[in-house]
């Protein structure tokens, strides 16, 4: 999983109709001090993530490993909101 | 399967129902030689690993193997803990 920042969300209603009712959220991957790099995806909320979360993103066909994305056309979803971070120094 | 170096701890409340009870740690991908390999990236961790431990991970939909659920959004897994790495040079 990656950790990631939600900055905001995609709206779209012509879309595969297997996607219809899910949240896309639009999340920018960030470092250990949560700061912004230029990478994002889109990533579909499971969690109900707000924007601002620091949340972490499951990638690729494990992203289909959830009740809401099973067997769907869904690469990147939002599995955790991060409470805290621990950095060994 | 990847080398790391256990860096940290994620704490995180709300998150996916089948990611319950996992601890997830913060890992640096590294090399056999031991140089960084990458941006480090969060695992489950199976075997109890520390930080400051290298350890060894698999990834993509093989993750979710090892884990005691049917079904898990989990893309990174430790699966062992490194004692020692011989490299004919």
């Amino acid at each position: 999983m990656i950790l990631g920042k939600v900055v905001g969300t995609v709206w779209a209603t012509r879309k595969d109709e297997e996607l219809v009712g899910m949240k896309f959220q639009l999340v920018k991957h960030v470092d250990l001090e949560y700061k912004l790099k230029d990478s994002f995806v889109v990533a579909v909320d499971t969690v109900q993530a707000g924007v601002g979360d620091i949340v972490l993103v499951t990638s690729g066909s494990s992203a289909r490993q959830t009740a809401q994305t099973k067997n769907k056309p869904v690469d990147a979803v939002i599995v955790a909101v991060v409470d805290k971070l621990d950095v060994a120094d | 399967m990847f080398f790391a170096d256990v860096i940290g701890t994620i704490w995180a409340t709300r998150k996916d129902e089948n990611l319950k009870g996992f601890k997830l740690q913060l890992i640096q991908p590294i090399t056999a030689k031991r140089e960084k390999a990458g941006t480090p990236i969060i695992a489950v961790d199976t075997v109890g690993a520390g930080p400051g431990e290298t350890v060894y991970y698999i990834t993509a939909r093989e993750a979710v193997i090892p884990l005691p659920v049917e079904m898990a959004p989990v893309d990174a897994s430790i699966v062992g803990i490194v004692d020692r790495i011989d490299l004919k040079s």
